[in-house]
């Protein structure tokens, strides 16, 4: 969202209408005040809860968190707010430790994701020799099945990438690419059908007749106007990207078990969550409430960018 | 129509060499290894001997073409002579798994109930439930109903189904008394027979919760779809005309909006199909339902090439196999749209 500063006599840009538009939608300002929240609550959480993630507190292990601790004789101290694991870990820090991986995935794969999806779109929307190749390539990879090839891939490549770049750097660039390259093809298939539809326009035709060469046409006159597809399917693609790190967690494939992501450390706590169940509720809450903040981000972004709903 | 759905299926077997092709190049790099899990104490010379039984000691494409040639020709073959009690694929190899050294094929046949039953009746309870919240949400457009409704929808596709089967089981198969109505088993149980009424209620018992799972997942997709459909169709001048002839609001809605509003919908489904039986590997490991899915992940850990390799490339025929059953019920159902 580009914030114009409001002055006396507010410019009415394009983008100023759609935050306009963006605001009367409240699950999606709700959604994306959730996102701001989360997002500060992993990155600055280190900062005021200094408790290292890995510690090992061995006598505080098994402590239950201070909301059941007040109302009845369990194990709990303030030192451990929501809890410790069985090796005395502190629940809270494992929380912003793995909040932090999961959205940076998150992030990253969609980033590549997108930058895949839009090159690819914008090549085959824009030259119309690659256009049958690129989007047979696209059809093809969408006909894969995409979930058990990701298992497949994290099982092949998890000891060569972690031998090149360490256990936890490796699995990262594993998991990241592995998700990015898999989810591509939906915003390949839709820039290229906007690239297509703008190509006709008569402002592409004026920029050809002065001579525009095609890579300034393309950065200056097509990628500014598919932008708003980009940015649905953008959140549409963080959502799903945090979504199947979670999952690759869960089916242990993901990160190694002394590196907490909000997937892992649900999948840690699975068996033992008669007992604890807090162990299973916050960071399955952790991830279900991004992802349905982001959608819900989504959603608004769809209608605020749709010029025949942004008029009314 | 019929020249396109020959055209259709003629196109769709390059596209499944190809995909054969690509599982096939990834999981020929993989550096695990099917003799990893074997006792360390047998020796190399032996362990050189059992690789060449599994057939590892020849060039790759050697080993694709024969996969091929057993996946499309020989257990093609043994279902024919399965089926008609001839003997076409008699002393032919099958396709065996590393891990158990019996036909892949055999093993997919006895797991294959288990994931369709679930998977098959969450997706259609999942659509059941579906049309009608589309429906009602789009005729009663900002309405309480629609606002629960997107919202519900909304919290069915962002919930993981790892962490609703999870918190299911912490309900319904934890918290709960064991005697109790509302006791439900966590574990799938396979072998359990259904014989009379109380074995079919336990059946329905062990489902209950897979199935929720999965439905919900499901009817959050395509409840969006059918909201949308009809919110297009509702706006449309024929429906204006329908009112205007004196038609009732049910005929309007049911026979005109709610027909119309299903082509691109039924397409929806077709296409869903092959996603859900992805989605299915998650819900079989929460539920421990011994089916398709938790078969992949077993192969997987255990270096499994063939078994991978056929599992892998049967969800692969699902996808290609349902997108060209969306193509022709397109053709079929929207009259505007013909191919020839």
């Amino acid at each position: 969202m580009t914030d114009t500063p409001l002055s006396l006599t507010p410019t009415r840009s394009q983008w100023w209408d759609v935050w306009a538009q963006f605001r009367t939608h409240t699950g999606a300002i709700i959604g994306l005040g959730f996102l701001v929240f989360i997002t500060s609550f992993v990155l600055l959480g280190p900062y005021i809860w200094q408790v290292d993630a890995g510690a090992l507190d061995i006598r505080s292990k098994d402590f239950r968190p201070f909301y059941v601790g007040l109302f009845s004789d369990v194990k709990w101290g303030w030192n451990h707010p929501l809890g410790t694991d069985n090796l005395g870990r502190d629940i809270l820090a494992n929380l912003i430790q793995g909040g932090q991986i999961s959205l940076a995935v998150g992030w990253a794969a969609m980033s590549i994701a997108l930058l895949l999806g839009t090159f690819v779109g914008v090549m085959a929307g824009y030259f119309r020799r690659l256009d049958g190749l690129l989007m047979r390539f696209t059809d093809l990879v969408l006909a894969l099945p995409l979930l058990p090839l990701l298992l497949v891939m994290m099982l092949l490549f998890r000891d060569p990438l972690r031998a090149a770049f360490g256990p936890e750097t490796g699995i990262f660039i594993l998991i990241v690419s592995g998700i990015g390259i898999t989810s591509w093809m939906h915003t390949a298939r839709i820039v290229r059908g906007d690239v297509l539809a703008l190509k006709e326009r008569e402002f592409v035709l004026a920029a050809r007749s002065i001579g525009t060469p095609p890579r300034r046409m393309i950065t200056r006159h097509l990628l500014p106007n598919v932008m708003s597809p980009i940015m649905v399917s953008a959140t549409l693609g963080l959502a799903s990207a945090i979504i199947t790190e979670s999952a690759l967690s869960f089916l242990g494939l993901g990160f190694p078990s002394d590196f907490p992501t909000w997937g892992k450390i649900l999948f840690d706590s699975v068996a033992r969550m008669a007992v604890f169940p807090e162990r299973v509720i916050w960071p399955g809450l952790c991830i279900s409430f991004t992802v349905l903040a982001v959608n819900y981000i989504g959603d608004g972004l769809r209608d605020a960018l749709d010029p025949r709903i942004r008029g009314l | 129509m019929l020249t396109f759905t020959f055209r259709r299926i003629l196109l769709s077997i390059p596209t499944l060499l190809f995909i054969a092709l690509v599982i096939f190049g990834l999981l020929e790099l993989s550096p695990g290894d099917p003799m990893a899990e074997m006792p360390l104490t047998i020796p190399p010379e032996v362990q050189e001997k059992m690789r060449i039984a599994l057939g590892l000691d020849l060039p790759w494409y050697v080993r694709f073409f024969l996969w091929l040639y057993q996946f499309f020709i020989v257990e093609p073959q043994v279902l024919f002579d399965h089926w008609f009690g001839t003997s076409f694929a008699e002393g032919k190899q099958r396709i065996l798994s590393f891990q158990s050294r019996s036909p892949v094929m055999d093993i997919i046949v006895e797991r294959l109930p288990q994931t369709l039953w679930v998977v098959g009746m969450s997706y259609v309870v999942g659509v059941l439930l579906a049309i009608p919240i589309g429906v009602i949400s789009a005729y009663k457009q900002y309405s309480i109903f629609d606002q629960i409704g997107t919202l519900i929808s909304m919290i069915g596709f962002s919930v993981p189904t790892f962490f609703s089967g999870v918190l299911l089981i912490g309900i319904f198969s934890v918290g709960m008394d064991p005697d109790s109505f509302f006791w439900l088993p966590s574990i799938y149980d396979t072998t359990h027979k259904v014989t009379d009424w109380a074995s079919f209620g336990f059946q329905i018992r062990q489902m209950a919760m897979p199935v929720f799972v999965l439905a919900l997942f499901n009817a959050a997709q395509v409840s969006r779809y059918m909201r949308a459909a009809m919110l297009d169709n509702l706006n449309q001048d024929y429906v204006r005309t329908a009112r205007a002839k004196g038609m009732s609001e049910r005929v309007v809605v049911l026979r005109h909006v709610l027909r119309n509003s299903m082509i691109p919908v039924i397409t929806v489904i077709a296409l869903g199909v092959p996603s859900v039986f992805g989605g299915a590997i998650i819900t079989e490991q929460v539920f421990k339902v011994n089916g398709l899915g938790q078969q992949l992940i077993t192969s997987i850990h255990a270096s499994d090439i063939p078994m991978v390799m056929t599992l892998t490339f049967i969800f692969a025929i699902l996808i290609v196999v349902f997108n060209l059953i969306a193509d022709i019920l397109y053709g079929i159902f929207d009259p505007r749209i013909r191919y020839d």
